[in-house]
């Protein structure tokens, strides 16, 4: 629910935006101002997605199986304090991480990606784990029953009951992610953030919005995106967008 | 058939064991339905679930079709098990369709066969598969729901049936139709079932045999018609109710008490029929029937002792008709509604094949009753003679 409106507030936002900026580029010469800056962006634009897309996919083949990991019975016991000091690190401000990975890993594209995977990590492996342990017991229990090994029961039952919550969790994190990204410039990531500080620095306000302006619009395009799949995924008779 | 030998389940609980099944031993014979009965916790779903080692026993063993299941692997032996549980527990995120070849494709049969399995299964249950095979269950009413759960553990053609209170969900409308239901599709199939229940009516209804369960052990193990006519203590036959008599209606079948009838044609003289009803010692009056031999009347004693004329003219119209295959508490059901103390029986064609009295039911319900005042006096005679 609440990440619906979110979803919606961002929309607004991107309306408001862009109805103002046609006002001001009426005033102004303000696309062409802006296309003073159209190679940049296009290169940081490209940087910008391969940033998101490789720390949210590394976090996605680690957040899932960790989460299906510790869901297991076998992992029961420690499972819980796992989730604990996961959820203490969904409290820690992504620029610290970010800052942390940097010291640990010194600076360029590495650190980024490898804070940015953290920062995106937790909401994935946190859905995965509660999605699967909601999947009722009688499923579990007719699977069993019905002779299916614990593998097929995880599969065939278990993934797909627990894919919408998965996917919400998948949601979240790469709002985080793409959110963050920009920061990664500070570390010399690289991405739509140089254009951003660096006009920030220079006062120079349509360089600032040269990076910030496709930051906005990347962080929408990746929400409809996720929800795009999410709709077209999760199986139809467990999946309540399609009613 | 299911054989259970000595079949125990001790859990260990934090407040120290609980003896769910204590020495468990009883046998179902291949095709019955066998009802475990009893209130809350005595131990029905622990017995019924060591079966397909949901839960594993703490001793004992259980044979199907005569072959310890003890060393079996339990995925191989659970896809020769139906299994049906109260909460139904279709798979929310497959069709119908899918939900029921789930076994079959797990014993890896190829999509056509599975898929027209499916089809004849929806059939089976009652529902329409141009309607149903592609839904998902979420789609469904509790009542169809359960029809397709009952569909999925039926896919595999598996011999044994395990059903933990299948229609308990159920409102009691749609129960009774689906209990029909399933005994109809019972007749043809054929399998051995073990079935759990807490409702004594639906365990009379269901079973060809009825155990009762108490604390964790077996205390009765009888047709339904035994277990009512011969609780076998205080605590069965307060389990069974009061009215334990009137629900032996329901097991005992028309042709069961069904004695031949004198008849007249619309032809006869009303003197015949007052002859015939003197002669067989009717009290009010005697059935009329056609040259089909099909009822289609009374002619009542006072007309025919008052009035000159043939029955054909003076009858009174049929009241209402049972068949030897109903039940006696439908027969005693329409006697209260008619308010008349016997009807005629009739075939499919409508024939007059005889007649059901009050007299016969109540006689028939009472001859097992003598009967065991009777073995109850005898002991006491024969150390009288001796
Ligand atoms: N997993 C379990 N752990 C501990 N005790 C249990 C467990 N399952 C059942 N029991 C106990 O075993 C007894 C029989 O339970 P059950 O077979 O479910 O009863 P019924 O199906 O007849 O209502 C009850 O006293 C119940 O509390
Ligand atoms: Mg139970």
């Amino acid at each position: 629910m609440k990440k619906l409106r979110l979803t919606r507030y961002g929309y607004g936002i991107g309306l408001v935006l862009m109805f103002t900026l046609g006002i001001l580029a009426e005033q102004y010469d303000v696309v062409d101002e802006l296309f003073f800056y159209q190679e940049d962006v296009v290169y940081l634009t490209v940087q910008h997605i391969e940033l998101v897309l490789i720390s949210g996919g590394i976090a996605i083949l680690i957040g899932v199986p960790l989460g299906t990991l510790l869901s297991r019975p076998r992992f029961a016991r420690i499972a819980e304090t796992a989730m604990q000091s996961l959820n203490i690190g969904t409290t820690i401000p992504t620029l610290a991480i970010l800052a942390l990975s940097m010291s640990l890993l010194g600076i360029g594209m590495l650190p980024a990606v490898f804070g940015l995977c953290i920062a995106s990590l937790l909401p994935i492996v946190r859905n995965t784990y509660t999605g699967l342990l909601e999947v009722p017991d009688h499923l579990k229990e007719a699977a069993s029953g019905i002779g299916m090994t614990a593998q097929q029961m995880l599969y065939r039952i278990e993934l797909p009951n627990a894919l919408y919550v998965i996917f919400a969790g998948i949601r979240t994190a790469l709002a985080i992610n793409v959110g963050t990204v920009p920061l990664a410039f500070l570390i010399g990531g690289g991405g739509l953030g140089e254009l951003i500080f660096t006009g920030i620095d220079l006062d120079e306000p349509f360089m600032m919005l040269a990076g910030a302006i496709p930051t906005a619009m990347l962080a929408i395009l990746a929400d409809i995106v996720i929800a795009v799949l999410a709709f077209l995924i999760v199986p139809k008779g467990v999946n309540p967008l399609r009613t | 058939m299911i054989k259970i030998d000595n079949l125990t389940k001790i859990f260990e609980t934090p407040n120290g064991p609980v003896t769910a099944a204590d020495h468990i031993n009883m046998e179902v014979p291949e095709g019955e339905i066998c009802v475990l009965l009893g209130p809350s916790g005595c131990g029905k779903t622990t017995t019924l679930k060591m079966i397909n080692r949901i839960i594993p026993p703490s001793s004992g063993r259980v044979f199907i079709n005569g072959e310890d299941t003890t060393g079996l692997n339990t995925v191989e032996l659970r896809r020769n098990i139906g299994y049906v549980i109260q909460q139904i527990g279709l798979f929310p995120n497959m069709t119908i369709e899918e939900n029921i070849a789930v076994v079959p494709k797990l014993l890896g049969w190829d999509s056509n066969r599975y898929k027209a399995r499916a089809k004849e299964l929806l059939e089976l249950v009652a529902l329409d598969p141009s309607v149903f095979l592609k839904r998902y269950p979420r789609e469904l009413s509790g009542g169809q729901q359960q029809r397709v759960g009952v569909a999925r553990a039926l896919a595999a053609d598996p011999p044994v049936m395990l059903m933990d209170e299948p229609f308990g969900a159920i409102d009691p409308i749609n129960r009774e139709v689906i209990q029909d239901e399933f005994l109809k599709m019972q007749q043809e199939l054929r399998k051995t079932i073990m079935f759990v229940s807490h409702d004594i009516d639906e365990a009379v209804k269901m079973a060809n045999r009825i155990a009762i369960f108490r604390g964790g052990r077996l205390v009765q193990y009888d047709t339904p018609d035994d277990l009512l006519a011969h609780p076998k203590d205080d605590f069965v036959e307060s389990f069974v109710g009061d009215d334990r008599a009137l629900k032996r209606l329901r097991l005992v079948q028309v042709s069961q008490v069904m004695e031949p009838v004198a008849v007249v044609k619309p032809s006869d003289s009303l003197q015949t029929a007052l002859a015939r009803i003197e002669e067989h010692g009717y009290s009010r009056a005697i059935l009329m029937v056609n040259e089909k031999h099909q009822p289609i009347g009374y002619v009542s004693r006072s007309v025919a002792q008052t009035t000159k004329g043939l029955c054909g003219d003076h009858y009174f119209g049929l009241k209402a008709t049972t068949s030897p295959s109903d039940d006696l508490r439908k027969v005693a059901s329409l006697m209260f509604n008619h308010d008349t103390t016997w009807l005629p029986c009739t075939d499919e064609q409508g024939v007059l094949v005889g007649r059901v009295t009050q007299q016969g039911i109540t006689h028939y319900l009472g001859a097992t009753y003598q009967r065991d005042a009777l073995n109850a006096q005898s002991p006491h005679l024969h150390q009288v003679n001796a």
